[in-house]
């Protein structure tokens, strides 16, 4: 798929369409988000690019490709912490799962795929610094990948707006992991330090990467047909150390996709181990 | 089951019972921390949340924190500080104090509810996660 700059023109159409059926107000300094959000809707409905995608609608009312072009903008935006059952699973079972298994390597590899702004694989950071015992001694690579340039610029700059940090993440990680830097929110360099990001479009040639025990694909596969999710999961369980897990949306599975896994239920989180 | 609502602002207090009645609150109103304190003994068996601004006059809501968890007699309820203060010095003074969240005006109902469930309060219409 075409990663082409976005015309003036497909800017105005989502902003506007967006706002007349959403009242939801985006400018143009979102295009990053725009960009993020609905390459996969192009993509799954067969588009060589966003601004085809809009010259197609502006040709002709398409009121289902409408409505999912204003429910991709207009869904929640990452955030920190989001959804909190894959953060209790990793507290309560899998760091001190992985840090038996993992104990004659030390070392551990957690991959936020789709990582958008950077909430999540920092997210994660914050988490290992609490609840990860000798994390010094250990090393650990934290990956976030995404398509976009974009959102990959921000998550590596690690601010965030007020409205970002209010939500999801707990006020006592805020005071203790963040900085003000003007009007943004820094996270300090310890934890910015820990998490390296890729650019990675999950259906072209991947990037080398080192072998994962932790993944993260929350809220990616519903944007694909059911032969492009199977074509990006055995894809992922190739990067997946044995025993790995895997993590998905809540609305999301690898059941009648991929035998390759096995769904494991731990309290109320749901995650996908590699048989 | 009371939430008690404590802010000088009149329009800010209306904005917080309107999110938190939706939640299956009923709730007590307070202008400032000395009248929130005196309305938490007059329900002290049914307020189950608080929420309160930092800037107040008479006494204000780090002061309400303080003597509220000073206050062995009272169980702990959770205490949501909603705040246009945002520096993180101050914010820790008011965590160490007893404050549980903090959430940072201009909020909206997503933020606000997210943090509910952040700090286990239980609400009818909230999913634990406080995610959709």
């Amino acid at each position: 798929m075409s990663t082409a700059t976005l015309t003036p023109d497909a800017i105005s159409y989502v902003c506007t369409t967006v706002r007349e059926r959403s009242a939801i107000e985006l400018d143009v300094s979102k295009s990053y988000l725009i960009e993020a959000r609905l390459a996969p809707v192009a993509r799954s409905n067969g588009f060589d690019s966003i601004n085809d995608l809009v010259q197609s609608l502006r040709r002709q009312r398409q009121i289902k490709l409408e409505a999912q072009l204003v429910e991709a903008m207009t869904t929640n935006e990452t955030s920190f912490f989001r959804d909190v059952h894959p953060f209790e699973s990793l507290q309560k079972t899998l760091f001190s799962e992985f840090k038996t298994r993992n104990a004659a390597t030390r070392s551990l590899n957690i991959w936020s795929a789709a990582c958008s702004t950077g909430q999540e694989i920092y997210s994660i950071a914050m988490h290992l610094r609490e609840h990860f015992a000798d994390l010094a001694s250990w090393k650990v690579q934290l990956v976030g990948t995404d398509l976009s340039d974009d959102v990959l610029a921000r998550a590596s700059a690690a601010k965030f707006s007020q409205i970002e940090v209010n939500r999801g993440l707990p006020a006592a990680l805020l005071v203790k992991h963040f900085q003000r830097s003007g009007l943004q929110w820094e996270l300090k360099p310890e934890v910015r330090s820990m998490a390296r990001f890729m650019k990675l479009n999950l259906i072209e040639r991947w990037p080398p990467l080192p072998v994962m025990d932790i993944v993260f694909l929350r809220n990616v596969l519903i944007y694909f047909s059911p032969e492009t999710k199977r074509a990006i999961l055995e894809k992922v369980r190739r990067v997946m150390a044995p025993n790995a897990v895997l993590f998905l949306g809540a609305a999301e599975t690898t059941m009648g996709l991929d035998a390759g896994f096995e769904r494991v239920q731990v309290g109320n989180s749901v995650f996908y181990r590699l048989k | 089951m009371h939430a008690l609502i404590i802010d000088d602002s009149r329009a800010i207090r209306r904005i917080l019972r309107r999110i938190v009645e939706p939640l299956g609150f009923s709730v007590l109103e307070a202008e400032h921390g000395q009248d929130g304190l005196k309305k938490l003994h007059e329900h002290i068996e049914t307020v189950e949340l608080i929420l309160v601004d930092w800037n107040m006059p008479v006494m204000d809501g780090l002061q309400f924190v303080k003597a509220l968890r000073a206050d062995p007699a009272i169980r702990r309820i959770p205490i949501v500080m909603v705040t246009t203060e945002t520096e993180p010095a101050q914010m820790a003074r008011a965590l160490m104090a007893g404050v549980d969240e903090f959430v940072m005006k201009p909020f909206t109902v997503e933020i606000l509810t997210e943090k509910l469930a952040l700090i286990g309060v239980r609400t009818p219409t909230v999913h634990a996660s406080g995610q959709p």
